[in-house]
């Protein structure tokens, strides 16, 4: 464990995350529900998510496989034979009072998650189980509410939990930690893993000892955690917290507390309603789920190339920058997309010049991504053929690119339209050299004395009476004979 | 001519002789004539029941196949949901509850032309023997209006005993369907686990309950089990396996049919004279259709009530926790939520119920948990073995489905273990998943007292075959007539 920055040197930190992320599948976990956020309140319900007397649940094949998904891209080890329970407790977001989530038998087992420092924090499983829904008090809490409105639209929504092992030792590396899982969730698509709408959320348990110890210090579960950076701040705050109470001699108390991200602080929710005895047991209403290896190892191939694999591969076949390489994966489509530019340009190198260039710019500039523009890789493609085959100039492209990514027109089109082609009639190039010789004898003299600057203006001259259209090598080669 | 049993009447409906609209309402006036002495329903649904029948004539005028239960009254347990129709599973806490769906069963029963006429009482959440545990009244036993009609299913036992519908549904959880055919002379059926589907049927224990028909004879048990069963997609724990033609496989003698006979069994009758002279002629009436009886063992059978009273609360317990006041059901409004819950629950359960909640939970809680709930799974699982090794020698079992014929109203009530007790003979084949049923074998003391057979997983139909040998050659349904009876009232 390295030590907290600022820490004093005696403690250090331990840290280990809960994660549940929603998965992205049609429906419900358990019932034919639709699967979707944002609904009215209480239009995504029937029967069976509602707890109705006599509803049963049947499980969801493609939740099962995308968690099966979920774990092999990060390593886990696949349990060939699971079983769901039953998690008893009394809370009115949950239509059955109890959850059905898997105890000591997860579909995984094992795996970890690689920060970019190249440490790997190892997960302990990730378990398959139903969200509940959504409660909205009158008053500030369920207990001091006269009233509290239940939406159950989330309710039996597809979960898992990712449960780390306490390896993470600071608020930066459990950023990191997060940051990573969501980009294998988005990249194997499971998730669309939003923690402002709640498809990722995060428990952090933190805890501190003297540094190099074994034992593992008590313990406090931080619940409230809305975003990445909420999740950094809580943990910092709690570590100085427990610093705090160890340097006034306080004992720390194993607890729930709250962030709160006005005051940016953690205050106690240990009250009677989390104290629970949960009296898990099988759930007799669902069968066991026993996955061949068959089905795993076809789950298995289709899998997508993962960001790390992408990354290696860009750099090694591409040519490009560890840097560039990072960038370019960032996002799965942002990848697919450069991907198909330097497939159906031939130039990866140019590709990711453009895509992070040109492309990247016109795209921001009008609050755009590469989902929502028009322009589609093989338009892009198409415009790196016209500079590499010379019929426009590298200056032209930019011009066009704008068209090309927010209207989605052709490229071609657009420079037939604007002229932007290039002349390449050595006659009609000759007579722009010529006038722009005639008309700046200074600059000539001043390249034949030696200025070297003189020959680009030179050029820029001739550019400019030929509009732009002008071959520029032929250009620069016609003006060296002349000067020559 | 009479018309008691569902095939009659859908033979006489396919001839011509009788309407749908007729047999309804001949039903409809049996139950009206015999309600206040038998207090069997919870709700009858007359013009829902004749709406329907008018559009089982039509289909029959337009040319359409009969369905298997076509134009045949049926009554069915309160836990079963009718869609539209109250289902208060004998609770409080249930009381206003109109599911906005139907059980799977229910679907398939009207699927097949039956025409389900109303809801029967129960015990509460189907735990009890004697239909006692009611939150809205108790039903008497058709042979003796002092007694009960056992539980849980009694209102559909007694509607049938009755002769005032000829097919009734209950469920069965530990006995609740057996026991209650024992004690109104009728037959009744527990399917396998697993052959029916338990979808839109009031959970009390999941891994136990199992719906199944009670008829006056074998051959409407075995239509009505084959109109019901099958897999059903809404039901995980429903069995992918065919259903077959169970009335192809009723049999009239018994040769080449080993029978078991369960050494244990035998031990505990034989204090009682009258029981185990009973059941010692239903076996020799057995030999005498031609079977071979042969003793078998279920050496674990005397752990089953033990291990029953921890699986069964321990899967109510939770089950029964959505019954809270906030969504459906009776609310009793507390200054906070948790506090709602807590007297909705208080004010919603019976005594019997709460007993059950607390003893599950108490199986479930940490500490006692392997103990008692994961120690008596390991004994379910014993108990399977010992019907596999059973199977092994013999073809059936024939043994008691009950200890005694029915009891007084009140006799029991006051003692939970005397009760729990009734269902000594019934409960290893729940626990087993077997199939079993009970068809009737005679009286004692002028009350009437059933057979159990069971069969191997999945092998209803050889149950069936044994079980109308003997009920043709015995007839003992068609030998008394009980004190309040609709009489032959399905007159064409
Ligand atoms: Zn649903």
């Amino acid at each position: 464990m390295s030590k907290v920055i600022g820490a004093p040197a005696d403690t250090e930190a331990v840290i280990g995350l809960e994660v549940h992320v929603e998965l992205l599948t049609a429906s419900k976990m358990f019932c034919g529900c639709r699967n979707a956020f944002g609904a009215p309140p209480n239009t995504l319900v029937c029967p069976v998510c509602l707890g109705m007397p006599g509803s049963l649940p049947v499980a969801n094949a493609k939740a099962v496989e995308y968690l099966c998904k979920a774990g092999m891209a990060l390593g886990c080890t696949i349990a060939e034979y699971s079983k769901f329970d039953r998690k008893n407790y009394f809370y009115p977001d949950m239509p059955k009072n109890y959850q059905i989530s898997q105890y000591d038998m997860p579909l995984t087992t094992g795996g970890s998650v690689t920060l970019p420092s190249g440490k790997r924090v190892n997960l302990t499983r990730i378990h398959l189980e139903e969200d509940t829904g959504k409660n909205v008090h009158a008053g500030e809490s369920i207990a001091r509410s006269a009233y509290t409105l239940v939406d159950y639209n989330r309710a039996g929504v597809p979960l898992m939990e990712i449960v780390s092992e306490p390896e993470i030792s600071s608020a930066r590396e459990a950023e990191e930690y997060l940051a990573e899982l969501k980009a294998v969730m988005s990249y194997i698509g499971v998730s669309d893993v939003k923690m402002h709408e709640g498809s990722l959320r995060c428990d952090a348990n933190v805890s501190i000892r003297p540094a190099g110890a074994r034992e593992l210090g008590t313990k406090v579960e931080i619940k409230n955690l809305n975003s990445f950076r909420s999740v950094g701040r809580a943990i910092e705050y709690e570590i100085e917290r427990m610093r705090a109470c160890v340097r006034e001699g306080e004992r720390i108390v194993q607890e729930t507390r709250g962030w709160d991200e006005g005051s940016g602080t953690t205050h106690s929710m240990r009250s009677k309603e989390l104290a629970h005895d949960y009296r898990y047991f099988p759930d007799p209403d669902l069968v066991p789920l026993e996955l061949g290896r068959a089905l795993l190892s076809r789950w298995r191939t289709e899998l997508p190339e993962l960001p790390a694999a992408k990354r290696t591969r860009y750099v090694r076949d591409f040519g490009l920058s560890e840097y560039d390489a990072g960038v370019l994966t960032s996002e799965r489509s942002d990848a697919d997309f450069f991907e198909a530019v330097a497939a159906a340009s031939g130039n990866p190198k140019q590709a990711a010049n453009w895509m992070m260039g040109d492309v990247r710019k016109v795209l921001d500039r009008a609050e755009m991504t590469l989902a929502s523009a028009r322009g589609r890789p093989e338009q892009v493609a198409a415009l790196i053929t016209l500079v590499a085959n010379g019929t426009i100039s590298g200056k032209a492209a930019k011009e066009v690119i704008e068209s090309v990514m927010i209207d989605g027109r052709q490229p071609a089109d657009v420079v037939a339209e604007r002229g932007l082609a290039q002349t390449s009639d050595a006659g009609a190039v000759a007579a722009f050299v010529d006038q722009a010789l005639h008309a700046n004898a200074d600059s000539v003299a001043s390249y034949k004395a030696g200025k070297e600057k003189a020959f680009e203006f030179l050029v820029g001259q001739v550019m400019k009476l030929s509009r732009g259209k002008a071959n520029v090598e032929m250009v620069r080669g016609l003006l060296k004979e002349r000067l020559g | 001519m009479t018309m008691n049993t569902g095939h009659e009447i859908r033979e006489a409906i396919a001839r011509g002789e009788v309407s749908a609209v007729e047999a309804t309402e001949t039903a409809l006036a049996a139950i009206a004539a015999t309600e206040r002495r038998l207090q069997a329903y919870l709700q009858v649904t007359p013009e829902r029941a004749l709406a329907r029948a008018k559009e089982i004539d039509a289909a029959i005028a337009r040319g359409q196949d009969l369905g298997l239960l076509a134009g045949v009254p049926v009554a069915v347990k309160d836990l079963f949901c009718t869609q539209g129709v109250r289902t208060t599973a004998g609770s409080k806490i249930l009381e206003n509850f109109v599911p906005p769906y139907s059980a799977t069963v229910v679907r398939r029963l009207e699927a097949q032309g039956a025409i389900i006429v109303g809801k029967t009482n129960m015990d509460e959440f189907a735990m009890g023997s004697s239909c006692e545990n009611s939150a809205f009244k108790a039903t008497r036993n058709p042979w003796s209006t002092e007694d009960v009609p056992g539980g849980s299913s009694g209102g559909s036992a007694a509607t049938v005993g009755a002769r005032c519908v000829p097919i009734a549904l209950g469920t069965d959880t530990g006995g609740s369907i057996r026991e209650p055919a024992s004690f109104c002379g009728v037959v009744g059926v527990k399917p396998t686990y697993g052959r029916v589907s338990r979808y839109g049927i009031v959970a009390f224990a999941s891994s136990l309950d199992q719906a199944g028909p009670m008829t006056v004879d074998v051959r409407d048990s075995a239509d009505a089990l084959e109109a019901i069963a099958g897999f059903d997609p809404m039901d995980s724990t429903s069995a992918n396996v065919d259903v077959p033609h169970y009335a192809a496989q009723l049999r009239n003698d018994l040769k080449g049919i080993r029978v078991g006979i369960v050494s244990e069994f035998e031990e505990s009758i034989a204090p009682d004279a009258a029981m185990h002279a009973l059941y010692k002629r239903a076996y020799e009436d057995l030999r005498a259709l031609g079977a071979e009886l042969v003793d078998v063992s279920l050496p674990h059978s005397k752990y089953g009530l033990a291990t029953y009273y921890l699986i069964a609360p321990a899967e109510a317990s939770s089950n029964l926790a959505r019954y809270d006041g906030a969504r459906y059901g009776l609310r009793v409004d507390g200054p906070d939520v948790f506090s709602m819950f807590d007297e909705t629950r208080a004010a919603g359960f019976g005594p019997e119920v709460k007993r059950r909640i607390i003893l599950g939970t108490y199986a479930l809680s940490s500490g006692y948990y392997d103990a008692y709930y994961v120690r008596a799974q390991k004994v379910r699982t014993l108990m399977k073995k010992d019907f596999d090794e059973a199977f092994a020698r013999c073809d059936v079992i024939a043994c008691p489905a009950v200890s005694c014929p029915p009891f007084q109203l009140g006799a029991k009530s006051q003692d939970p273990v005397a009760m729990y007790l009734m269902d000594f003979f019934t409960i290893p084949m729940s626990l087993a998943g077997v199939p079993a049923m009970s068809v009737p074998a005679g009286y004692v003391d002028d009350l009437p007292v059933g057979l159990q057979l069971v069969a191997p997983a999945f092998e209803e139909g050889r149950m069936f075959g044994v079980a109308h040998a003997y009920e043709q050659a015995t007839r003992h349904a068609w030998a008394r007539t009980p004190i309040v009876y609709a009489g032959d009232g399905h007159a064409a």
